[in-house]
């Protein structure tokens, strides 16, 4: 058991107005894949994960462990086991760090049971708390966490969802780099029994990381393949940097702007 | 002395009434920010059902105590039902939701005239509550001191069930951030629609106790709803601790101006204060304090 696969067909996505964010996209994402999606901004990469998650309308196929899930309302999705962060850490600020994970952990509950006051949270809320060490903080309100820390808490509540695909909006942005190390390997464990689909600017966490990578440019898929093969990629080294230029290191996007990082003495 | 005590119960009474008729307005308007102009309706709903109960069973003391679940459910299924046809509809257009409430409550009140007719009518309270009891010196009625005993009873079930219990936990979710608790699992149309069937019963609950200080008519809600929009504006938005301090305080101001004024005078000055307060405080007395990045 790895997780469930994830498969979309000519996934296209048209705004009010006629802007097109995601044009025909295919996507093979095989059962505890790690696969990194990058792309320039603009890229529709945002937007494909909105498409998957149904918080967008879009049209064309998305079959998630076999069955169709397109068009279906955005919390059914949620429940076969599909859950996602956002691009700015989000969590429910004016509620405990504990209250945060025991919403995500109980999602699903029977309308019956939701009067019954608890005093107990549940075993698999103690667990994420540890993982993403956050028991020390979990009376606090997640309102006042800080951004490094939200961004542990939401990995936390999908890890008590039980989900079997996470969706990671730049999981890493704004971390220091020893925080960085740590989310991957997280990621790394994460992905060990469950799929893995992460957007990242930054591309030596991509290269640290990854076990495959998508590129998309302008709502398509440029580039697919190991790190290497991608980064090897002609037609992706253009779109980066406007030319075709020499290999290794030039996959080299502008990070966004990383925290201050205290180097090792 | 006896003056003050007097004027004093006077104002904490005026203002369990204002919190009981604003407590389902902290839901609707605070934590959902529904401009709902039908919420005095669905007061106005749950007394005709005590008046309606009253008929039957003829015991004022049982229809009255039977009167509070079956108004809340009454009120609260009209209010389910307002949001499943049309509010649910109008989430980003504040302006249409309250021009349309309004017109619901415009029909809601033609409905009552066609059903009770226009005059007001009257309902027995129990000889539990006509009478009143002697505490140094004052006179506090017994019908008061009910509705002030159900009022902070309504606010201490409410407080619990939004901190205490996971139905609370998801309304609160739901009110901080929709995507996310969609994508959390959470069916968010199915707590919009119980947020306000709560809100909605505590309207009528609300309608049942007003019932214990005068007659009532098709007009009953909407004297009371801009008060009620007051004390939650004032409380800040959201906040039951805010509403709760809100309305004794504007009880109480009332009470001591009506006294040294008149009622006109008194309503006028503390209109004129709540317009001064929110130059001062435009959020309110409390808010809410976090890193939020949005």
């Amino acid at each position: 058991m790895s997780g469930e696969g994830l498969t979309v067909r000519d996934l296209r996505v048209t705004f009010d107005g006629g802007v097109t964010a995601v044009d025909g996209v295919d996507l093979d994402i095989g059962p505890g894949d790690l696969r990194f999606l990058i792309g320039p901004n603009g890229a529709g990469k945002t937007t494909l994960v909105d498409a998957v998650t149904g918080l967008v309308r879009a049209s064309g196929s998305i079959r998630f462990g076999g069955e169709e899930i397109i068009g279906e309302p955005v919390h059914r999705i949620a429940r076969r086991g599909i859950g996602r962060t956002f691009q700015t850490a989000t969590v429910f600020e004016q509620l405990t760090v504990e209250q945060n994970l025991d919403i995500a952990a109980g999602a699903g509950r029977s309308a019956l049971t939701l009067l019954r006051r608890r005093r107990n949270v549940p075993e698999s809320v103690g667990k994420a708390l540890e993982i993403t060490g956050l028991t020390a903080l979990r009376h606090r309100p997640a309102g006042v966490l800080a951004h490094g820390q939200k961004q542990s808490l939401e990995i936390g509540m999908l890890l008590v969802q039980d989900v079997k695909l996470l969706l990671l909006d730049e999981p890493v942005a704004g971390m220091s780099h020893d925080e960085r190390e740590a989310a991957g390997e997280l990621l790394q464990r994460v992905s060990e029994d469950r799929t893995v689909v992460v957007i990242e600017h930054d591309m030596e966490f991509m290269r640290s990381f990854a076990r495959s990578v998508s590129v998309l440019h302008a709502g398509k898929v440029l580039s697919e393949g190991t790190v290497a093969q991608v980064q090897a990629d002609a037609k992706v080294q253009e779109v980066y940097l406007g030319r075709a230029s020499e290999p290794e290191p030039s996959v080299a996007v502008p990070v966004p702007v990383p925290a201050p990082v205290r180097e090792e003495v | 002395m006896t003056v003050i005590l007097n004027q004093s119960f006077t104002g904490v009474s005026i203002g369990a009434v204002l919190l009981l008729i604003a407590l389902g307005l902290t839901l609707t308007f605070g934590q959902m920010g529904v401009i709902n102009m039908a919420h005095g309706e669905f007061i106005m709903a749950g007394a005709y059902t005590t008046y309606v109960l009253q008929k039957p069973i003829g015991d004022a003391g049982v229809s009255l105590l039977l009167a509070l679940p079956v108004a809340f459910l009454v009120a609260g299924s009209m209010g389910a039902l307002l949001e499943w046809l049309l509010i649910r509809r109008l989430y980003t257009r504040p302006l249409d939701t309250l021009l349309v409430t309004w017109g619901v409550s415009l029909m809601l009140q033609q409905l009552a005239r066609d059903i009770f007719g226009a005059p007001n009518v009257q309902t027995t309270a129990p000889g539990l509550l006509t009478g009143s009891v002697s505490v140094a010196g004052v006179n506090l009625a017994t019908s008061r001191l009910f509705i002030l005993g159900f009022a902070l009873l309504c606010v201490a079930g409410l407080a619990a069930i939004l901190r205490t219990t996971p139905l609370g936990r998801r309304i609160r979710a739901v009110v901080q951030n929709r995507d996310l608790a969609e994508v959390s699992g959470i069916a968010t149309g199915r707590v919009d629609r119980t947020t306000f069937f709560i809100g909605s019963g505590l309207a009528g609950m609300a309608g049942v106790a007003l019932t214990l200080i005068g007659p009532i008519g098709p007009t009953t809600g909407t004297n009371y709803i801009v008060d009620a929009f007051l004390v939650v504006v004032v409380g800040g938005i959201g906040r039951l601790r805010g509403a709760v301090i809100t309305a004794f305080v504007l009880g109480l101001l009332q009470s001591v101006l009506e006294y040294s004024t008149t009622v006109s005078v008194a309503k006028v000055v503390v209109l004129v204060g709540i317009v001064a307060f929110l130059q001062w405080r435009p959020q309110g007395l409390y808010t809410v304090r976090t890193r939020s990045l949005v």
